[in-house]
């Protein structure tokens, strides 16, 4: 065996190494020094990130390795870079919450197991073999359910951890009975023997399931309508940390991972089979996801819906099937990653502050707190899709690559799509009104929130307001694709 | 970049942003807020000037003071600039009426520097929207000046406010949601096959490739996203609710400027790109917009609140804008946008008189005042004359932007036309009924409130915001051929080609 091949997993190994060492840490520092073991875990996994700008590792182009089971590219590089920006920004929101009494002692592990998924979504992303996938697929999803249970003595967070680790196991189950026929039709595993067996192949049942069980055990993770049931009840009942992590990260790898999937092993049948199943998901994804976000007056429950119908969004990339697609798609996951960390900061900020989680407690925010409320203003403001903020760019890229398909119907979907965003504006707005227009209340009293996350605030400030009009960025993800 | 002198009206906002922001007390937000208007406005009577020098001079290209920045490369989205009769002539108007607007909100309360931050980047999006000529850029300036509305209205508006910012803002990111589709589908036909696409809207002019199928499709897009800002009938309901619950000088940008953002839009986009669509479905618009005229001025006459009023007496007069540009002469267009000139200063005029009005006497509810006249002559007048250029009086705005629109209609030979024409003018009278109603009982009325007469007439900062006003008002009224010389250059090739065709 040629032990070189691993070179090509430079970013998994880094990140295996820096899990050892936060694991290390944690298992033989004295006691005394167990309270930085969440600082020193940011400080390595800030290098860790870095160094995943590494021209070395950019410059590659494309590689592989295994025999072709895994695979690496500038746009692989690239996701993963920008996964690990976010899991960085939830770790340093996660600092004051690690240090709560009753989650205290187990700190440590919060960060080995977010680590240990981000190696999950790092293999999902770069398998091209769906053994592989499956195999990052759990690595990604068992540990997130202990996550999920981590304030065991809160019921809710013991309810939520069920309800996922159920969903996520059936999800994985639908997965893999998909993949049977798709071994049934292709004779293998490999995305690109598949691409080969499926072409020129018309539409026909056993396709039809196949496709649709694939897309269903991916839609579980991803949350889309109709595979949402869990989100919402997972999403309140974890911790904030944790939700703010599922929501960005685990979503945002698991489209890039559907993504490659749909496009390296089925894009032979691509209008015969898949994309007017992609069609309807989006449609109902975004709308659903819209109509239940007004009706919540929970911020984290809000939250998940608003997040469902992001989703809707995200795949609006997937159904371009184009190179701009891709890079629309990864923008858009990065500028959501920023948007919605800075809401879920200000969320996280305020429930360690004051223990209040619905949005009637929001009211007067204004007056009390004026800076958590125009951090969660403009976090809102760039979820709508408002300019200058990044999500108005990172929402027209990604309509202007779904237009460049170029059927009406894809235009029928992005004018749905947009009618969809006055909607989703109704509902971000009544957060901005409860913040800054009722003012005769203020249930939340005025506190300082902790640096580390004042600090995390700021990142995703700075990240809302110049990725979209510092052009390259987008520039740059354009080029690699 | 920053030898283009059209990029600074971009830059004074910015800069004046961060000036507030650092600003300790009201003292200093008023400095700034009015030094910044000022050069403004300064800027672009220099423009104006300039302009006319080098048109003089006959450079004939169809913009000047073209610049072109790239940003976002792959995509040929660049940031690019440029200028013609139209546009100096907005950019005129919206500054005037920043400083008028600045020197209404002398007093506002509470959160002021809050108020100015908001209303400054309302204005940000305003200038860059009438500066622009790459689509993209215009359409992200127009959603910039849409959203600080909300919270405008929100915070520092009275009555239904939370009912009436939500409804405005969503209405109108509405429109924006089609016109977004409507230019993203430009940007797609932009070019002949195997040509760079481009978002510039001279090349796209030029290269004329929107097949005429494309174009029935993208054009009522367009013009619908841009005709709910101007207040197109079935989608004027923001309007009237909107102006009510805003505060003074937020009605007045939004009635005076941000309306325009619509009219100058359906014609520099809508028409300007696709004319050959705009020729076949003029007549679907020609009826909305015919509606809009008539049933604003009627629902003017049943309301018995002064900004009531005055919104549906706005989105008549916006009616009457679209209606002209959808005429497709010269005639008609140049009295479009004397119009749009006109409606600007006029009802910013009025919404700045009817806030000083509230001010003072706490109610807009006409049945509950009376007599101003001689409690507060100097206001009492000026309403007047306000009233005045409403309803067309020969000598201010009025009347020269209502005599070239139904002159440059009624050049129209068919039945169609002119009935529309006919039924468009009848506007004026309606007008005249809702004006004198509210003249006569409002001001020459018995006083209705004992309380009334300890009423002070105008402060300095109030006579300076409406004499400013009701100058330009008179200007544009005394010397209409200046105005009309400014924007005749801007008819395009491809716009002529279209009336040729008509």
């Amino acid at each position: 065996m040629d032990y070189s091949q691993f070179l090509v997993m430079k970013q998994e190994i880094g990140l295996l190494a820096v899990f050892l060492l936060v694991f290390l840490f944690d298992t033989f520092m004295p006691q005394r020094g167990q309270g930085c073991v969440g600082r020193f875990c940011c400080v390595l996994f800030a290098i860790f990130t870095a160094f995943g700008f590494c021209p070395s590792l950019t410059a590659d182009g494309f590689d592989s390795a295994f025999a072709g089971m895994y695979n690496s590219s500038a746009a692989v590089v690239n996701i993963k870079n920008i996964l690990n920006i976010g899991a960085l920004i939830v770790m340093i929101q996660a600092l004051r919450w690690a240090d709560q009494d009753m989650v205290r002692i187990r700190r440590g592990e919060f960060y080995e197991l977010l680590l240990v998924t981000l190696f999950g979504m790092y293999l999902m992303i770069s398998a091209r073999h769906f053994l592989l996938f499956v195999i990052g697929l759990e690595t990604a999803s068992l540990p997130l359910a202990a996550m999920v249970a981590f304030e065991k003595h809160r019921y809710e967070s013991r309810e939520a951890a069920i309800k996922y680790i159920l969903t996520a196991v059936f999800s994985s189950a639908v997965f893999l009975m998909g993949l049977s026929f798709v071994y049934g039709l292709a004779g293998s595993l490999y995305f690109d023997n598949i691409a080969v067996a499926l072409w020129g192949e018309q539409f026909n049942a056993l396709l039809a399931v196949a496709l649709a069980f694939v897309i269903a055990g991916i839609g579980f993770k991803l949350s889309l309508v109709p595979f949402h049931l869990w989100t919402a009840d997972v999403y309140q009942g974890a911790p904030t940390p944790v939700t703010s992590y599922l929501s960005v990260i685990s979503k945002g790898s698991a489209a890039f991972a559907a993504m490659v999937i749909l496009w390296q092993a089925f894009g032979a049948v691509y209008s015969q089979a898949w994309e007017w199943m992609l069609y309807a998901l989006i449609i109902i994804t975004i709308t659903v996801g819209n109509l239940f976000a007004i009706r919540q007056r929970n911020i984290k429950r809000f939250l998940a819906f608003s997040s469902i119908s992001q989703a809707g969004y995200i795949m609006l990339g997937v159904i371009a099937y184009n190179y701009m697609g891709m890079a629309a798609l990864m923008y858009y996951v990065l500028v959501y990653i920023f948007s919605n960390l800075a809401a879920f900061g200000v969320v996280g900020a305020i429930e360690n502050a004051s223990g209040k989680v619905w949005i009637d407690d929001y009211k007067g925010l204004y007056k009390t707190n004026p800076r958590l409320a125009f951090t969660m203003m403009l976090a809102m403001f760039s979820l709508a899709g408002i300019p200058p903020f990044a999500g108005f760019f990172s929402k027209f890229f990604i309509f202007t690559s779904a237009i460049n398909q170029g059927s009406v119907a894809i235009y029928v979907l992005v004018l749905i799509a947009l009618i969809n965003t006055i909607i989703s504006l109704y509902y971000y707005l009544l957060v901005v009104k409860a913040m800054f227009i009722s003012q005769d209340d203020c249930v939340i009293a005025r506190f300082r929130s902790a640096g580390s996350e004042r600090l995390a605030l700021w990142i995703c400030v700075a990240g809302i307001i110049f990725l979209g009009i510092v052009s390259c960025v987008y520039n740059h993800l354009l080029e690699i694709v | 970049m920053f030898s283009n002198p059209l990029i600074y009206f971009v830059v004074i906002p910015l800069l004046m942003l961060g000036g507030l922001a650092l600003c300790r007390n009201i003292k200093q937000i008023r400095a700034v807020a009015v030094t910044g208007s000022l050069a403004l406005t300064a800027l672009s009577v220099w423009l104006l000037v300039d302009y006319l020098g080098l048109r003089a001079a006959g450079v004939d290209a169809p913009m000047l003071y073209t610049g072109s920045w790239s940003w976002f490369t792959p995509l040929n989205i660049n940031l690019s600039v440029g200028v013609d009769g139209i546009s100096i002539a907005m950019l005129i108007l919206s500054s005037i009426i920043l400083l008028t607007g600045s020197f209404a909100s002398w007093k506002i309360e509470p959160h002021t520097k809050d108020f100015f931050l908001w209303l400054i980047l309302l204005s940000t999006g305003v200038f860059g929207f009438f500066i622009s000529i790459d689509l993209f850029t215009m359409f992200m300036f127009y959603e910039v000046a849409l959203i600080p509305m909300y919270l405008l209205i929100g915070v520092w508006g009275s009555g239904n406010k939370n009912y009436s910012a939500m409804k405005l803002t969503l209405m109108l990111m509405g429109g924006s949601a089609f016109l977004m589709l409507g230019l993203i589908g430009i940007y797609y036909h932009s070019a002949p096959e195997g040509q760079p696409l481009t978002w510039d809207l001279l090349e796209i002019a030029q290269n004329d490739s929107i097949s005429r199928g494309w174009q029935h499709f993208l054009f009522p897009m367009t013009f619908v996203g841009f005709g709910v800002l101007g207040a197109m009938f079935p989608f004027h309901t923001w309007s009237p609710d909107g102006h009510a619950s805003a505060p003074t000088a937020v009605s007045m940008l939004h009635a005076g400027v941000l309306m325009k953002l619509g009219g100058y839009g359906c014609f520099r986009v809508a028409i300007y790109l696709m004319p050959q669509a705009a020729n076949d479905l003029a007549w679907i618009f020609l009826i909305l917009t015919g509606i809009s005229v008539v049933y604003g001025a009627f629902s003017a006459c049943v309301q018995t609140d002064l900004k009531y009023i005055n919104a549906y007496s706005s989105v008549s007069h916006c009616g009457l804008v679209l209606f002209a540009i959808l005429m497709l002469n010269t005639t008609a267009m140049t009295g479009a946008i004397m119009q749009m000139l006109s409606h600007g200063l006029m009802t910013a005029l009025f919404f700045a008189l009817i806030g000083m009005i509230y001010g003072r006497t706490h109610t807009r509810d006409i049945r509950q005042m009376g007599g101003l006249m001689k409690i507060m002559p100097f206001l009492a007048v000026c309403y007047v004359i306000a009233g005045m250029a409403s309803l067309g009086l020969p000598g201010l705005s009025g009347f020269v932007a209502e005599m070239t629109i139904f002159v440059g209609s009624f050049e129209h030979a068919d039945m169609f036309h002119r009935v529309f024409t006919i039924v468009a003018c009848c506007s004026i009278v309606i007008t005249a009924v809702y004006i004198l109603r509210v003249v006569g009982k409002l001001l020459f009325g018995p006083v209705y409130d004992e309380h009334h007469l300890a009423l002070t007439d105008a402060t300095w900062w109030e006579r300076t915001s409406t004499i400013t006003l009701i100058i330009s008002v008179a200007a544009i009224g005394c010397f209409p051929n200046f105005f009309a010389d400014l924007i005749k250059f801007t008819f395009s090739p491809s716009i002529f080609a279209v009336i040729g065709m008509n």
